[in-house]
């Protein structure tokens, strides 16, 4: 055990704290779930992948650095501690993109990660339909194979900013005769080839942060697939258990909201200290957002040691989603009466509310936590189906 | 940065697991509850034959000068075998606080040599916790006066026997007359070994803790893998599933805590304290949701006297408030948290 970061480590971060300090946008960008705010974001994206900075883990010829998980996590406390905009093609980037690296052929790698590192393109997934929720074996989107074609049809839901993407990666139904997770195939789909229709579905703070998608007779090429025909389950997988992993939700994030709750109750103190559970309640989320990020250095450790994560990766998505409930609910109680209020101060967004609001479907998204815990107590405890 | 163990600390931990596992069975556990004293002289001198009373005293009395972060999986083992014995108050706290006193100091290099080949027990009297354990099993005691060190012989001491819940905490009051012929320590120097003995302390019972979470977890896995209700193992069904999902979900986050905190003790970090507080609010909360969610996947069988459940969950409730109670912790860490210019938020994870 050595808790001292490497020469090359600090001087690692020391550039990226620099870089950041001379390159953040001067002014919070819009909601990335506003066409407007979605296209501040994929500029800055842009510029982060011209200093190399958008995907440090990958490597060099795809516009990375080759970055190990350790500099993965010094730049994410440097990206998020300077209270940089949040990830807005985190599901091309942290979900296909792995899959792309360990499913891809190599023309399928050069095609589209140098362009999602810098989001050149912007990605939506495809995985929910109205029927295949939590249960998502029963996906019924059919792509039926035409020569060097697939002909979509069906309908996904619950895509994320996919009105405002270009891309959508997900499953569908290449064998009709099949059933459950057998005879899926793995698709990448351009969002303009005409018989795609998105519908933006109106999220609960009034943007349209997702949407359906409509497939009729929409062709995709052969070479859009990853992975064996068939195989999409599998692909899928993979993704899912990236996504219910470490990197999409960094423990910089939580400690950052940590940070501004601590922030928020000692510029409150007076009024909030007249109920003295809120102060046991920002001393808490300080402590668990240091056992997120303490897990997420243990974790990294053992990887490099060679040990693989299996099962217990279901126990971060519970823990970080409940955390950042939690630490939303405080602040609200802080904020009292202003909690509701659409802006802190005139202008400016109130972005406790805004984070609230969000935090609400951290315990939905990327597979319930129901689901976490059934998969915590078959595969890391062994109990019967 | 390599926040792991190594292979060689891993491997000490699983021989240390096999020993305990033939050796303090939980019927063995059992028989010792009945004695008189609480304690298994056959078993201390087995521990002793491993060499597990000589780990943290120094090399040059005759120990193996392992430290903090070794013992936070040493007193894992403990709380997962719920042995019915305080190796760790002699060997890891009172050896802690012996090996600090400055070379020379009386008596030190002898207890600790004795520590080292198992030959005493040494019971530790700090102010935090109202009564001493095993003191009526102590060749000596090491009390405070103050901020003054004593090292007592047990002969001047009275000891009254206040018994607990668990049987295998042997309690006791001490009362004894401070003099000049006993103190090893006073003033700053006294105060700080006290503090430190203070954060070993806690730091021990956190690693127990957390052994008892992960035991009871495993007891209440096998135990709904195997009753049956309504035609299946109860364990199929996500009501019982969840409880034990929320459990191992604790215990998993408890411990990178708890390693950090061994961490910060054994390099002597600024904030050590604030870490070992973190360390024993989260294994005690692990280890108490173990015994709750335990008792009740457990149904009835989980309040008898016959089902080994309540042996680990006795340990469990008994250690959460000693070396500090959870108020005393909290407002350690949150004296640290809400104070003027924390070092708060990414990237002071660690200490630079």
């Amino acid at each position: 055990m050595d808790l001292a970061y490497t020469p090359k480590q600090q001087a690692f971060r020391a550039e990226v704290r620099a870089w950041l300090a001379d390159n953040l946008p001067r002014k919070p960008l819009a909601s990335y779930d506003t066409r407007e705010g979605f296209e501040q974001h994929r500029e800055w994206e842009s510029r982060l992948f011209d200093a190399r900075l958008s995907m440090v883990m990958w490597p060099a010829e795809l516009g990375g650095r080759g970055c190990d998980l350790t500099e993965w996590l010094i730049f994410e406390e440097e990206y998020y501690g300077a209270g940089a905009p949040m990830r807005v093609n985190q599901n091309g980037q942290l979900l296909l993109g792995p899959t792309l690296m360990e499913f891809g052929t190599e023309a399928q790698k050069q095609r589209f990660l140098p362009r999602m590192a810098a989001s050149a393109d912007m990605w939506a997934q495809g995985w929910s339909e109205p029927n295949a929720g939590s249960d998502m074996a029963a996906i019924t989107s059919k792509a039926i194979r035409d020569g060097d074609h697939y002909v979509l049809n069906g309908q996904k839901t619950w895509s994320t900013r996919a009105i405002f993407a270009d891309w959508l990666f997900g499953l569908f139904r290449s064998d009709p005769a099949s059933s459950r997770h057998h005879g899926l195939s793995f698709l990448l789909v351009p969002l303009n080839t005409p018989g795609v229709t998105i519908r933006p579905i109106k999220a609960l703070n009034g943007k349209d942060a997702f949407a359906e998608v409509f497939f009729d007779d929409v062709r995709v090429p052969v070479d859009n697939r990853i992975g064996a025909e068939g195989q999409g389950w599998n692909v899928a997988m993979a993704t899912a258990g990236f996504e219910r992993g470490l990197l999409l939700r960094s423990p910089a994030r939580f400690q950052y909201t940590a940070r501004k709750l601590v922030e928020l109750y000692r510029a409150n103190r007076a009024s909030a200290d007249r109920d003295p559970s809120i102060g046991e309640a920002v001393t808490q989320a300080w402590m668990d957002a240091e056992a997120y990020a303490l897990s997420a250095y243990h974790t990294v450790g053992r990887l490099a040691r060679g040990a693989r994560i299996g099962a217990e990766s279901s126990t971060n998505k519970i823990f970080w989603s409940e955390l950042d409930l939690r630490m939303h609910e405080t602040a609200m109680r802080i904020l009292g009466a202003r909690g509701e209020l659409l802006e802190a101060s005139e202008g400016e967004a109130n972005g406790w509310l805004e984070g609230f609001l969000f935090a609400q479907a951290g315990p939905i998204y990327a597979g319930t936590n129901e689901i976490q815990r059934n998969i915590i107590a078959e595969r890391m405890l062994g109990l019967p189906k | 940065m390599d926040f792991t163990f190594t292979d060689d600390q891993l491997a000490f931990r699983e021989a240390v697991s096999r020993f305990l596992m033939t050796e303090a069975a939980p019927e063995m556990l059992r028989d010792v509850w009945e004695t008189d004293a609480g304690r298994s002289p056959e078993l201390r001198n087995k521990i002793a034959e491993q060499g597990l009373t000589a780990l943290s005293v120094p090399e040059a009395c005759g120990g193996l000068g392992m430290d903090d972060v070794a013992w936070s999986l040493m007193t894992q083992e403990l709380g997962y075998y719920a042995i019915p014995d305080s190796l760790a108050d002699t060997a890891y706290i009172a050896a802690g606080l012996l090996s600090a006193l400055p070379e020379g100091s009386a008596g030190r290099d002898d207890a600790l040599a004795q520590i080292a080949d198992g030959s005493i027990r040494v019971a530790v009297g700090h102010p935090v916790n109202p009564l001493v354990a095993d003191a009526h099993l102590a060749n000596y005691l090491l009390l405070a006066h103050g901020d003054e060190v004593h090292l007592v012989p047990r002969q001047l001491v009275d000891v009254i026997a206040t018994p607990s819940i668990d049987a295998s905490r042997r309690l006791s009051q001490v009362v004894w007359e401070p003099s000049s012929a006993t103190r090893v320590a006073a003033g700053e120097k006294g105060r700080a070994l006290w503090a430190q003995t203070l954060d070993r302390g806690a730091l021990a019972v956190a690693g127990q803790a957390l052994g008892l979470a992960q035991r009871m977890l495993d007891l209440s896995v096998d135990y709904v893998a195997q009753r049956k209700q309504f035609g299946k193992p109860i364990g199929s069904f996500q009501a019982v599933k969840h409880h034990l999902a929320d459990v191992a979900t604790k215990v998993e986050f408890a411990k990178p805590v708890l390693y950090r905190a061994a961490h910060a003790l054994a390099s002597g970090a600024r904030d050590a304290s604030v870490h070992v507080s973190h360390a024993k609010l989260v294994c005690g909360e692990a280890a108490w949701l173990a015994a709750r969610h335990g008792i009740q996947v457990h149904g009835a069988m989980g309040y008898t006297w016959e089902v080994d459940l309540q042996m680990f969950m006795k340990r469990a409730w008994a250690l959460d408030a000693s070396w500090g109670d959870r108020a005393f912790h909290k407002s350690r860490v949150a004296g640290f948290v809400l104070a003027d210019g924390a070092p708060l938020g990414p990237g002071n994870t660690f200490e630079e």
